[in-house]
């Protein structure tokens, strides 16, 4: 049994139904990392909040998700709030907003300590300031005790990695974690993500709109396409004979070691023209 | 949803309106004219709601307070739109020192509850119909003023604006070819939410016997009167709160309804 | 900007705002049409007493004068004295600013306590029953004035149910248990009318919040929706609330004087009604100055509350002093 199966899920929004994923199916297995890669509007945000059963009101779900063979897919929320930074995990796009402003970071690391373990705070404060270490950050003590507003955005992403993985989750989900950062800050978080997870064993689910990024983390990729998946295969598999012809588009952008100076850098474009009839992409 | 928000007030409004109006010309008993066999009746027939402490209906007195209401409510949103608005558009247009003055006296006068107002009015010429539409209408000043310096600043900030300027238009033309129109929505809404306002404001002062004074009837002073038969005749306390909160909702919805049907953008905000 | 800086500046604000609303209440009581001192003694009184009066009064010298005069007395607590008991009004008021306090005190905490909860949950559930319903009792609850809200409570607990009293008071040190019963009726038609009005903004607050990146990791890590809202949310929304329970010091307080009036309980409001009644001029201006200091006052204080809130706007501050 798979970590993580997902069968003909699709989700659709608000009383016109727009559908936002049409039937998405894969596997992940135990220490799995799998990339989902498209672009804005693919449908891999929504998937990856379907997994966390995180959701809004207004979509409405069908298909199947089970994690360790339970069905995340209309479970009650207390249930899903009891897996929820216990066995799976999520990395949000945006370090700058997703950390409560008026509360000390390591406050917001040790609640998802506590929330799930009930730990007393002596002990806590103890594993805060030491995953604040394992995830890179020099100084934890400071960082620990300083407000969101007073750390870099590179510092706020590795805090919240921190809190991804106090718990020691099986599954990390991340929504484009490094897209909000700098090029020098996001290798650095990359590869402390790697590390984590490598540690760890825990299997990593990694949404990107970028190739390159997912080929530092992930061994496998699925292509989203307009709420489809296009494409299936390895990393390698997909830089050295892509099918699809806006695989073909991602893999030359991604290329950059074949562009010579002066020439004009490809564009997804070159390769795949979205049929504007077809409905569903905002 | 929305729609029957905006329905619901219209209705409860045009009753209000109308009620008013009829009282004019006719009410189905005397108003003001006591008769002693007939104090403190049940409601029932003729005397729809009974009657009062003083023998007197008090479907004809609602009816007369609906009157009072209405001209209160009138002159001093009035009032305070004519003053407010265009000190409004000029700290929003002038901006500057004019525009921190102007906030300023409004901040000061926002600290001034119309209650206290008509507190010293009437210390001083004994409380009545005036009192209270100046009391009221002065304390909805900065109200106006306030919306109308948002609207001002935002139509100041746009590209016809601009244009408009460029081309030589004066401010004084800008004001009234450009702003005004423009906000003049925002004035509608605020115009309805002001008048629930003045209603409840007229409606306690009057209670307090610091706007008109009896005999005439208002909703205010019906239900303080009302207060002394608590405990014989509950049922008169009912119809005049209830005749004030029926229009106070009503001309609410009327301005959330106008709010959200003239800009969907704002629907949020309270 | 330097914390020192930012409270001296709201502290300008303030005496600014003072200054002109005592220049506002002494042109309404001196500068327009009608003599003090005519008031005073009533319209029999002979043109020589009135002068008398006038003189002795001060009200013979120029308006600027008088104004400085009088605010000069204000600065050092003479808020005038009475012309009917001679009386200073502080005296007057001493024994009554109890009454009012608790009635505020107590007023203001029912209301965030009936507004907040509501208000957390008409935001959360939004688009369904719960949330239309508290929605629309909010409505009505804010077209209901404040003595009807105040006299319908009478009827059901007192003369229906006789529970608690319908009027009256009796102060905290002669008979706590009857003092708490006396406050029970005027402090909940106070909280639930106000509570009315805070419901709306406490709903907006809270969406804004429901809208949050920090909200929802606040979900991925493991809190329920209405958990989550409590644990990150109050402290957020508490920012815009803040404002929202500084404007609206001025109604609270006026609510606060009706209510005195429906429940006869003898505090500031019902000072200044029978002042007001006996045209008694000088203390309801000093009482009426009295309450608008309040107002101001309050209203600075909760404004420089947001340092405490927010670790944002403190540290701002600090660094500000840093570099300065």
């Amino acid at each position: 049994m798979s970590l993580l199966e997902v069968r003909d899920l699709r989700v659709s929004f608000g009383r016109r139904r727009v559908q936002a994923v049409r039937g998405v199916d894969f596997d992940l297995d135990d220490g799995q990392r799998l990339g989902l890669i498209g672009e804005s509007g693919s449908g891999k945000t929504v998937t990856a909040l379907a997994v966390m059963g995180l959701l809004p009101e207004n979509a409405t779900v069908t298909g199947s998700v089970r994690l360790r063979g339970s069905e995340i897919v209309g479970a009650p929320e207390v249930a899903l709030a009891q897996l929820r930074g216990a066995a799976v995990s999520m990395v949000f796009q945006e370090p700058m907003t997703a950390l409560d402003p008026t509360m000390r970071v390591g406050r917001q690391v040790a609640e998802v300590l506590r929330l799930h373990q009930g730990e007393e705070s002596g002990p806590a404060r103890e594993r805060v300031v030491s995953m604040l270490a394992e995830v890179g950050l020099a100084d934890p003590v400071r960082i620990a005790d300083a407000y969101p507003h007073q750390l870099s955005g590179g510092q706020r992403q590795r805090a919240i990695l921190a809190m991804a993985l106090i718990n020691s989750p099986d599954l990390v989900v991340c929504d484009e974690p490094t897209t909000a950062l700098d090029v020098t800050v996001q290798a650095l978080v990359l590869q402390k993500l790697n590390e984590v997870l490598t540690d760890s064993g825990a299997a990593c689910l990694f949404i990107s709109h970028d190739l390159a990024v997912v080929s530092q983390v992930c061994d496998k990729v699925l292509v989203m396409l307009d709420g489809q998946v296009v494409e299936t295969g390895t990393v390698a598999e997909l830089f050295t004979n892509p099918q699809h012809p806006y695989t073909r588009g991602l893999v030359a952008t991604a290329r950059f070691d074949q562009t010579r100076p002066g020439q004009r850098l490809p564009t997804v474009e070159d390769f795949y023209a979205p049929d504007t009839s077809v409905g569903g992409r905002p | 949803m929305k729609r029957a928000q905006l329905i619901t007030g219209l209705v409860l409004v045009a009753a209000v309106l109308v009620t008013a109006v009829v009282a004019v010309f006719w009410t189905p008993f005397d108003p003001l004219r006591v008769v002693a066999g007939q104090r403190l009746l049940a409601p029932g027939w003729p005397h729809v709601l009974g009657t009062d402490g003083f023998g007197i209906d008090i479907a004809s007195r609602l009816m007369v307070g609906a009157r009072t209401i209405l001209l209160v409510g009138i002159i001093s949103v009035g009032v305070a739109a004519v003053v407010g608005v265009p000190l409004g558009m000029l700290a929003g247009q002038a901006g500057g020192w004019v525009d921190e003055v102007v906030m300023r006296v409004s901040d000061v006068v926002y600290a001034f509850p119309a209650l206290l107002l008509a507190m010293l009015l009437a210390a001083i010429y004994g409380g009545s119909t005036v009192t209270a539409m100046v009391a009221i209408g002065v304390a909805s000043i900065p109200a106006f003023a306030r919306v109308a310096r948002a609207g001002a600043l935002q139509v100041m900030a746009s590209d016809f604006v601009l244009a408009a300027k460029s081309s030589g238009t004066s401010r004084w033309g800008v004001a009234r070819r450009h702003v005004l129109p423009n906000i003049a929505p925002l004035i509608g809404v605020q115009a309805s939410v002001g008048f629930a306002m003045a209603i409840l404001a007229e409606a306690a002062l009057s209670y307090l016997g610091l706007a008109t004074p009896r005999p005439n009837p208002t909703w205010g002073n019906m239900l303080r009167d009302a207060q002394n038969f608590l405990f014989v005749a509950p049922l008169q306390a009912l119809w005049p709160g209830l005749a004030i909160a029926l229009a106070v909702l009503g001309f609410n919805l009327l301005g959330d309804g106008l709010r959200d049907y003239l800009d969907p953008r704002l629907r949020e905000v309270p | 900007m330097h914390l020192a800086l930012r409270i001296a500046r709201r502290t300008g604000v303030f005496v600014v705002s003072l200054l002109g609303a005592s220049l506002l209440i002494f042109l309404l009581t001196n500068a327009l049409p009608g003599d003090v001192a005519q008031v005073l003694l009533g319209t029999d009184a002979t043109p020589e007493a009135v002068a008398q009066l006038r003189a002795q009064l001060g009200l013979d010298r120029p308006l600027p004068m008088q104004y400085f005069s009088w605010l000069g007395g204000i600065l050092v607590g003479d808020f005038g004295r009475s012309h009917l008991s001679g009386l200073p009004v502080l005296a007057l008021l001493a024994p009554r600013i109890a009454v009012t306090l608790w009635l505020v005190l107590f007023g203001v905490i029912g209301s965030l306590l009936i507004a907040v909860p509501a208000g957390m949950v008409a935001a959360l559930k939004r688009r369904s029953w719960p949330g239309f319903t508290i929605s629309a009792a909010a409505q009505l609850g804010m077209a209901v004035p404040v003595f009807w809200g105040g006299i319908l409570l009478v009827m059901v607990f007192a003369v229906w149910l006789h529970w608690l009293p319908a009027n009256g008071y009796v102060s905290l040190a002669t008979n706590p248990e009857q003092w708490a019963a006396h406050l029970v009726l005027p402090s909940l038609t106070l909280a639930l009318v106000q509570a009315a009005v805070l419901i709306r903004y406490v709903r907006s607050a809270f969406i804004e919040v429901l809208n949050e990146d920090y909200y929802r990791t606040a979900r991925s890590i493991g809190w329920t929706p209405m958990r989550a809202l409590f644990r990150h949310g109050i402290r957020n929304a508490s920012i815009s609330l803040v404002t929202v329970l500084g404007l609206q010091v001025s109604t609270v307080l006026v609510g606060a004087i009706v209510v005195e009036s429906v429940f006869t309980l003898p505090g500031l409001g019902s000072l200044l009604l029978t002042a007001v009644n006996q045209r008694d001029l000088l203390v309801v201006q000093g009482t009426v100055m009295f309450l608008v200091l309040a107002v101001l006052a309050i209203s600075a204080l909760v404004d420089l509350s947001y340092l405490l809130i927010d670790p944002r706007q403190a540290a701002a501050s600090e660094q500000g002093e840093g570099s300065a």
